[in-house]
């Protein structure tokens, strides 16, 4: 990575005027040039800086396991990079929607997730009053032609899920397009956030995403302790990562049993359901609650585990797991589910790269990149998890890798619950330093969670960034839904199972 | 074992799966959150509880009207490890009430949810189709709403499920604390619904906005969507699977 950027380890917090300020030209340039050198973009936000904005980029360089940070002050309008850098699109409407800054020349600018502005005198979209419009309520994308038609589907669909509008251009069953637009989920968290940490703080995070309460927790913990230079102690550090890997399980299982749901192979759709709740319930056994909330806060967790409750914990992970293996033994091994599963809903490798796809929907295409080794804290740098990656970017592989990283996950909490270090799991931790900024990434079972948080002068939170997984993956799903058959988009869907609300925020 | 032989021997294997509530006893886990008990003579009156609660879900701390707004209530158990003595959570997992005011409690009698009339339970007793929608919160509700329906917790088995149209339902269940960008498609869902409907708002956010109460592009839940009124609220973040059944099964008089 180039001098011109602050380099900076994953949680190490810096003083924030040590974030290099560029001309827009020459951020634009680094940006764009460091992502074709190999890197990625993990955060790419706003914030209101006297009457311009503050663009903050981090950049993952997870071969060496840096991070480069740099900033530009722009005003009203900077030309985009999103067709040179597809990853790039998303953040810039997101900078447009919230600041009003424009990106001149972007392929498809359209409203992220239609929250009104910061500012409320300034609507990129020239709307007067209070903005009304509702998400879906705008012109889609449309193929012309005789017997093409089209299919929409949501905000409230068919199961028990999160709203989204999806947008299908078809051809008989054959899919052109798939347009997704999102929004509907958005509740004011980064908002919230601000002027924290409060009372309020940890169970924000934990709401960012229901089901990734745990990894964001931990991202938050270990943003905040960073920010206040504070050491927790090792057998909180450890319970953290036996409490991450078993959120990991649950929903990796809970996918692995949607996934044959939705293609109709009801003896693993059934057990997984219940098998799901083994890992729920161990989470419910260290904390009381069965996503792990109210575990994790800074300073360490709120709870900790004797040596016999440890032990009666690792003996029923083992037995959960032996039954999934038989469970998902059955799925793989039967070929009607591999007929359907085999080449559906292919993601090149290239097009992965492309969009800077993270977690299983990453390495599901051969694209080796998992927090958890190239940026490791807290127990993942003394204990390494092998990352496991497919080849074929199908659904296939998405369930596969899935099923791998949960054999993985299962062998680090077993050694480690019959391993935990001595000592206490909490110690007080001061509260954040003004003037600092960090960036926290942890691998959550869908993959990168960015936390980006500055302090200002009174050591309060000025921005708290979040960039859920889901935010770099949803163009992944649209993308590989491009000449499907309709009638495999759940499971296609399923096989991403992205999340609405870390999206929407 | 290949093939169907194999299949049909792993689930033998299996077992049963399904808990034995309503007849048996719910196992929770030890540490499980329940109904809080109060007692503002204790300790400090429940005053560092109120002070660290993150949904300000306490109410009068040091008071005679100690109570516990469970609508708001995050069962994270902070109020708790702060006023030990004045606040204490039990493992009572029966936490819905037909009024959104019921749920403030403090623990003196359990909280049970009353049953419909006689004519609303025979239309709705034996067979209860619901049409879930989620409105702006963490899918965490949805989460243990789908764990209601798999085979650990089968709630079909007393007739309750879910269906994917509106107009195949008998009612609703919300959950989020209404997004202004989910509003118009909760009321759309809801007017689908044919009438007599029911209406369930389940978890903090639902009862109250939880967590994001009184950010401004959200509703603070269904008391703020008045066009629908609630029958049952269900208190829990998120409530567990056997909250919302004995929830549900308690309003159609079944339990």
């Amino acid at each position: 990575m180039t001098t011109r950027l602050l380099q900076a380890w994953n949680a190490e917090a810096f003083d924030a005027d040590d974030v290099p300020v560029l001309p827009v030209d020459e951020f634009q340039q680094i940006v764009a040039d460091t992502i074709a050198a190999g890197a990625r973009v993990s955060s790419y936000s706003g914030r209101t800086d006297g009457q311009r904005t503050r663009v903050t980029a981090v950049l993952a360089d997870d071969a060496q396991g840096r991070l480069g940070v740099l900033s530009c002050r722009v005003g009203a309008s900077w030309p985009s990079l999103g067709a040179e850098c597809p990853s790039i699109q998303a953040f810039e409407r997101e900078i447009f929607e919230q600041f009003g800054v424009r990106p001149e020349g972007h392929p498809w600018l359209k409203p992220l997730r239609f929250e009104p502005p910061v500012n409320p005198n300034v609507d990129p979209w020239g709307r007067v009053a209070r903005p009304t419009t509702i998400p879906g309520d705008y012109p889609f994308f449309r193929v012309e032609g005789e017997e093409v038609h089209e299919v929409a589907v949501g905000p409230v669909h068919a199961g028990v899920i999160e709203p989204g509008h999806f947008r299908f251009q078809c051809h008989g069953e054959h899919v052109f397009t798939l347009e997704i637009v999102l929004g509907y989920q958005h509740r004011g968290v980064e908002a919230l956030l601000v002027g924290g940490p409060d009372r309020r703080t940890v169970t924000l995070l934990e709401s960012v995403a229901g089901d990734t309460a745990v990894g964001n927790a931990i991202a938050h913990a270990n943003g905040v302790e960073a920010l206040a230079g504070f050491q927790i102690p090792a057998r909180a550090s450890v319970l953290r990562g036996v409490a991450l890997e078993l959120e990991r399980l649950a929903n990796h299982v809970g996918d692995l049993g949607m996934m044959a749901g939705d293609v109709g192979f009801l003896p693993t759709a059934s057990s997984c359901g219940a098998l799901r709740a083994d890992f729920l319930n161990a989470l419910a056994e260290i904390c009381g609650n069965r996503f792990g909330r109210g575990l994790v806060v800074p300073g360490g967790t709120r709870f900790d585990l004797d040596a016999d409750a440890a032990s009666r914990l690792a003996d029923k992970v083992q037995k959960a797991w032996e039954r999934v293996e038989g469970a998902t033994r059955l799925l793989f091994e039967s070929p009607s589910v591999r007929n359907r599963f085999d080449g559906t809903g292919v993601v090149s490798r290239e097009t992965c790269t492309e969009l800077g796809l993270v977690g299983p929907a990453a390495r599901a295409c051969g694209v080796s990149r998992d927090v958890r080794r190239d940026h490791a804290t807290g127990v993942f740098r003394f204990l390494h998890v092998p990352v496991v990656t497919g080849e074929t970017g199908d659904v296939f592989a998405r369930g596969w890798v899935r099923r791998l990283e949960a054999e993985r996950s299962v062998e680090f909490v077993l050694r480690q619950l019959r391993a935990l270090p001595g000592g206490p799991v909490r110690a007080p931790c001061p509260l954040p330093r003004p003037g600092r900024l960090v960036v926290s990434l942890t691998e959550g079972w869908r993959g990168e969670l960015c936390h980006v948080v500055e302090t200002d002068r009174d050591g309060s939170f000025l921005r708290y960034k979040l960039v859920d997984p889901s935010f770099h993956n949803w163009m992944g799903l649209a993308l590989a839904m491009r000449g499907e058959q309709i009638s495999d988009f759940p499971l296609c869907n399923k096989s991403f199972n992205l999340s609405y609300c870390g999206h929407d925020l | 074992m290949d093939g169907i032989p194999g299949i049909l021997q792993f689930r033998l294997g299996f077992g049963r799966q399904t808990v034995a509530y309503p007849e048996g006893p719910a196992r929770f886990p030890e540490r499980f959150r329940g109904l809080p008990v109060l007692d503002a003579r204790e300790g400090d009156g429940g005053r560092a509880g109120a002070a660290v609660c993150p949904t300000e879900a306490v109410r009068d701390p040091g008071g005679p009207g100690l109570a516990i707004d469970l609508g708001r209530c995050t069962f994270c158990g902070l109020c708790e490890e702060a006023s030990p003595g004045a606040i204490r959570f039990t493992g009572d997992h029966r936490l819905a009430a037909r009024a959104r005011e019921g749920l403030a409690v403090n623990g003196s009698a359990p909280l049970l949810a009353a049953a419909l009339d006689e004519r609303a339970r025979k239309l709705f007793g034996r067979s209860l189709r619901l049409r879930q929608v989620s409105a702006g919160g963490c899918n965490g509700c949805e989460a243990e709403l789908n764990a209601a329906g798999n085979v650990q917790f089968d709630m079909s088995r007393f007739g309750v499920a879910f269906v994917a149209s509106p107009r195949h339902a008998d009612g609703i269940v919300v959950t989020g604390p209404v997004s202004v960008n989910m509003r118009e498609a909760l009321l759309k869902t809801w007017e689908a619904v044919p009438a007599p409907r029911l209406v369930i708002a389940v978890g903090a956010c639902a009862c109250s906005g939880g967590i994001f109460r009184d950010s401004p592009v959200q509703s603070n839940g269904m008391p703020g969507v008045p066009e629908i009124p609630v029958d049952l609220w269900v208190a829990g973040c998120p409530p567990h699977p056997i909250t919302f059944i004995d929830g549900v099964l308690r309003l159609l008089g079944r339990v």
